[in-house]
């Protein structure tokens, strides 16, 4: 057990060197960092001062040494375009985005999980295949459309709800702004939440429908049938718990893509977190701040990923290699 | 003369397919007497299997019954409410699987399965529950059933997890197991200890057993009567000895014939030339007539009915027509 | 009840007809109208430039005076009247639309071929290779699903611009675009490809083949191939719905086609901008557009799934 936790520790310190290595290459290869820095009355002998003051003409190795050693005390320069701290600029941004994230998450979980164990018991009925049918629509309906959609229905026409914005948001700690204790901020959160959740609780539907179907299909289960058990204890009892093992684990892996997709909700909305400003960053090529975007997201990433290992080892006895194996 | 236990009259079990119906067991009758074991042979795909299921009431849907009648103890139940009949499953009617490794759950003790099966058909406390479902464990042949029991399915062997299912199915007390091909999915030298065990447990609880198998060889040392299926069709049925030693039908004996023995002295096995009809392609007549030796006229025009002959012996074979009024029914 | 009597063999076409997935298809009315409509799509996008009744990008012919009429109602200016309306600008969002449907239908299908092209050759390589080629490939591969592809697509996009000089920008903007969502694709054919070889490579006839001279790798393909076109098949159409959205939610965000090229995507960021002063038609008309394409591709790509299944059978 205590091996394999290191391993994947291991995997995951790889994982986010090769990604350093790619931000980093980002820093060093796309444009000309002085060039963006500096104003054009900037004498010649001037860039080269700057450029040894930022030790930008060190050999490789040594500078992508120290360009780790700053992002782990989460030094990332300063933005080419706002001028600020890139850190800073992130953290402030962060926790928008983790609770839009968290909220949609949420929701896409509990719907996804509640309609693909519907979908998977009441095969054929009506309700199914509408389900089903809507459940297409959502995957073949792009984030930023369902957006634009809503906020045409619910914010234009019916004017319920508030089209752009967090809303009112306090202050819980020093760090962490929320939205969750204002009524407008909360409103200002549900357009967003259901755009960013819908395709993550489509996906989640139809793939608990199928492993539950899969599962519905298997030897253990006929057999509990034919011992008398019933509906409830072999549909719920016996074939949810077998779903929901690899279930738990995409939707974990889901987690980290619904950070990542929080960059096209946020643009519909303007919604102040650190999807929008990568966008921003791609248009005009803030370097600093993509690379540290990057660094942040593959770390999200990869903590999820090692979570849901462990999750994994603790749900399925199978993986647990405790005793010795029996062969009695 | 007691009442069987489970009587079967005219089973008819149909596929709707896009190119037509298939009949997959077609007027399927038989008895199984109380306490006695039946074993019920056949190819594969001949239907054996399809008959299980169909008694106990698990017919993979487009699968149904079309007509007939299954008779427990004298109560129907082939027209059963869905709750109804899930009562009688597990409680009067008990099942064993062909494959070991797939038959468990895997995210469950032993113990959590047995206990679930017993408290679902028995008001007893989970203490007794247990208690049973050791005892039970045990008389399975599982050593050191009280620790064991709490193990999960991936720790035992195939054969000490047939066992566990052999323990599942019993442990509401059914009257009637049906096990399918229980030891097909096992290494030779464990069958004949499975075998032995759910014999001897059966034996025990004056449960009937159908057992459903392709080995001639296990129904020799086993059953007390057997049942010959074909493409879907009763063939033959009788006291084992009798079907094996001086078959009728001439399928059971080429049967009979393709088995090798210590005993015998052959230069070859005897072979049946052909085989079996698919299901949409079942021959006018009797079901056997393109591969039988023996076949004239009256074979390729009417199916044959289940002819009674001596000792309770039935035959589906004209050549046993005439014969039929000098033998009184049994 | 019998069947003694042989029937004479079908043709070639009663046997296409009567396979099971053209039954799978005549029988299931979602996969014909799937059909239907996406091949109206794009064929209204392929003859787009002589459907079109103005043609939106012509500075000329345009009138600012046309700007925002309703669609079907007489321009109170110019008494024009179009379809589906104007936008800001004066341009016809019925041709707009043919237009963008061209640009997004384009970029789909450049950007699934070569997806295609890259994933099948890496998983041959792969499966044939195995060792550490196959090793590194895999991993790659890991790592890149673990991943959102939008995410790819768009720091693919971005380290682009970052080379090219503003200059070409926005010449090249669409074929950075197709490299970029391909790029981010490749993986399914690979997996599915890579698989394959290594099912035959292990087979006799490969080494047979090594033995008389010939290249393995031809045989290889050749039997492959065929094995693989199912299941590539399936992934291309599903991904072509794909490549479609990605395009559109790029170029929505400002990151895809230049603004001078719009497809269904930009014609949508720009209709937002008008949701609330009420010219609603601006939105609505390249939404359904680019809905009807998504779903109706999705569909194909599900039916197609399923139908070639030897499970579900």
């Amino acid at each position: 057990m205590a091996a394999f936790i290191l391993r994947r520790l291991a995997q995951s310190v790889i994982v986010m060197l090769t990604v350093a290595l790619v931000a980093f290459a980002l820093f060093r290869f796309v444009g000309d960092p002085i060039a963006s820095m500096v104003g054009q009355e900037t004498t010649l002998a001037e860039r080269a001062e700057l450029r040894t003051a930022l030790g930008l003409d060190e050999p490789f190795l040594v500078q992508f040494g120290n360009f780790v050693a700053r992002a782990v005390t989460g030094d990332f320069g300063i933005s080419y375009r706002l001028q600020q701290p890139v850190m800073e600029l992130i953290m402030s941004r962060l926790p928008a985005t983790l609770e839009l994230a968290m909220v949609s998450g949420i929701l896409a979980f509990a719907f996804g999980v509640g309609f693909g164990v519907y979908t998977a018991l009441r095969r054929g009925g009506w309700a199914s295949s509408t389900i089903m049918t809507v459940s297409l629509i959502g995957v073949s309906l792009p984030t930023f459309l369902i957006g634009v959609l809503l906020i045409w229905v619910f914010a234009v026409e019916l004017q319920w709800l508030p089209s752009f914005g967090r809303g009112d948001t306090v202050y819980i700690g020093d760090w962490w702004r929320t939205g969750l204790l204002t009524e407008s901020g909360r409103a200002s959160l549900i357009l967003p939440a259901i755009t960013l959740g819908l395709y993550q609780m489509t996906l989640i539907m139809r793939l608990v429908r199928a492993e539950m179907l899969e599962v519905l299909r298997t030897d253990y289960i006929k057999f509990a049938r034919a011992r008398g058990l019933s509906n409830r204890a072999v549909n719920f009892g016996h074939a949810l718990k077998n779903t929901l093992v690899p279930v738990i684990t995409i939707t974990g892996l889901q987690l980290g893509s619904i950070i990542a997709f929080s960059i096209i909700t946020e643009t519909v909305f303007q919604w102040p977190g650190v999807g929008a400003l990568f966008i921003n960053s791609v248009r005009f090529v803030d370097v600093p701040v993509m690379a540290a975007y990057l660094m942040l997201i593959a770390l999200v990433f990869v903590v999820i990923n090692l979570i849901v290992d462990l999750l994994y080892y603790a749900v399925d006895p199978r993986l647990r290699v405790d005793r010795a194996n029996a062969r009695h | 003369m007691k009442p069987p236990i489970l009587s079967v009259r005219d089973l008819v079990v149909e596929f709707p397919t896009r190119r037509g119906t298939l009949r997959a067991l077609d007027h399927v009758s038989f008895d199984i007497a109380e306490g006695e074991v039946l074993g019920m042979v056949g190819e594969s795909g001949a239907g054996k299997s399809l008959t299980g299921a169909a008694i106990i009431g698990l017919l993979e849907p487009p699968g149904r019954v079309a007509s007939g009648e299954i008779w427990l103890r004298g109560e129907r139940i082939d027209n059963l409410p869905r709750e109804k009949m899930r009562r009688i499953r597990g409680r009067r009617i008990g099942m064993v699987f062909q494959d070991p490794l797939t038959s468990l759950n895997p995210l469950y003790t032993v113990a959590e399965q047995l206990i679930e099966t017993i408290r679902t058909h028995m008001d007893v406390s989970d203490k007794e529950a247990r208690k049973r479902a050791v005892a039970l464990l045990d008389r399975v042949g599982i050593p050191a059933a009280a620790r064991r029991i709490d193990d999960y399915p991936h720790h035992f062997s195939g054969g000490m997890r047939q066992r566990v299912v052999i323990a599942l199915a019993l442990c509401a007390e059914p009257e009637l197991v049906i096990a399918d091909e229980p030891t097909t999915a096992l290494d030779v030298s464990v069958q004949a200890q499975i075998i032995d065990v759910l014999k001897e447990i059966c034996a025990e609880r004056g449960a009937s057993v159908m057992l459903i198998t392709h080995d001639m060889g296990v129904i020799a040392e086993t059953a007390d009567r057997v049942a010959v299926l074909y493409a879907g069709r009763l063939a033959e049925i009788g006291p084992v000895r009798d079907v094996i030693q001086a078959a009728e039908h001439p399928y059971t004996a080429g049967l009979m014939g393709s088995i090798p023995t210590l005993t015998q002295t052959a230069e070859r096995l005897t072979q049946i030339p052909g085989s079996m009809p698919r299901l949409n392609a079942i021959p006018q007549g009797c079901a056997f007539n393109p591969r039988c030796t023996k076949a004239f006229d009256r074979c390729f025009r009417d199916q044959p009915d289940l002819i009674p002959r001596a000792d309770g012996r039935q035959v589906a074979c004209w050549l046993y027509e005439t014969a039929k009024s000098e033998v009184s029914n049994g | 009840m019998s069947d003694i009597i042989k029937k004479p063999e079908p043709g070639r076409v009663a046997r296409a007809w009567d396979s099971d997935i053209s039954y799978s298809f005549r029988k299931s009315p979602l996969a014909i109208v799937a059909a239907g409509v996406s091949l109206l799509i794009i064929l209204a996008a392929i003859f787009a430039p002589w459907i079109a009744p103005h043609d939106p990008f012509n500075p000329a012919t345009l009138n600012l005076m046309d700007g925002f009429t309703p669609p079907m109602e007489p321009n109170q200016f110019t008494g024009n009247t179009y379809w589906l309306g104007t936008d800001n600008q004066g341009r016809d969002v019925f041709s707009t639309i043919l237009y963008g449907a061209r640009i997004s239908l384009f970029v789909g299908f450049m950007a699934v071929a070569f997806a295609m092209v890259l994933g099948i050759t890496l998983g041959l390589i792969a499966g044939y290779r195995g060792g550490w080629v196959d090793s590194l490939l895999m991993r790659v591969a890991d790592v890149q699903l673990t991943f959102p592809s939008i995410l790819l697509a768009l720091l693919i996009f971005g380290v682009a611009r970052g080379f090219i000089p503003p200059a070409y920008r926005e010449a090249m903007a669409i074929w950075v675009l197709i490299v970029a969502i391909g790029l981010s694709e490749w993986v399914q054919y690979a997996r599915v490809v890579r698989g394959a070889t290594m099912v035959e490579k292990s087979k006799e006839y490969v080494q047979a083949a090594r033995v008389i001279g010939a290249h393995p790798a031809k045989i290889l393909i050749r039997h492959i191939l065929p094995n693989v076109m199912g299941p590539v098949l399936v992934i291309a159409t599903i991904g072509l719905a794909l490549a479609i959205i990605a395009e559109a939610t790029l170029s929505f965000l400002g990151v895809g086609v230049p603004s001078t090229q719009p497809s269904l995507g930009t014609l949508i960021r720009i209709g937002q901008g008008f949701l609330f002063s009420g010219e609603w038609w601006i939105l609505l008309f390249p939404s359904l557009t680019l809905l009807a394409l998504a779903l109706s591709v999705n569909l194909l790509g599900d039916w197609l799934r399923d139908a070639l299944n030897p499970r579900l059978r």
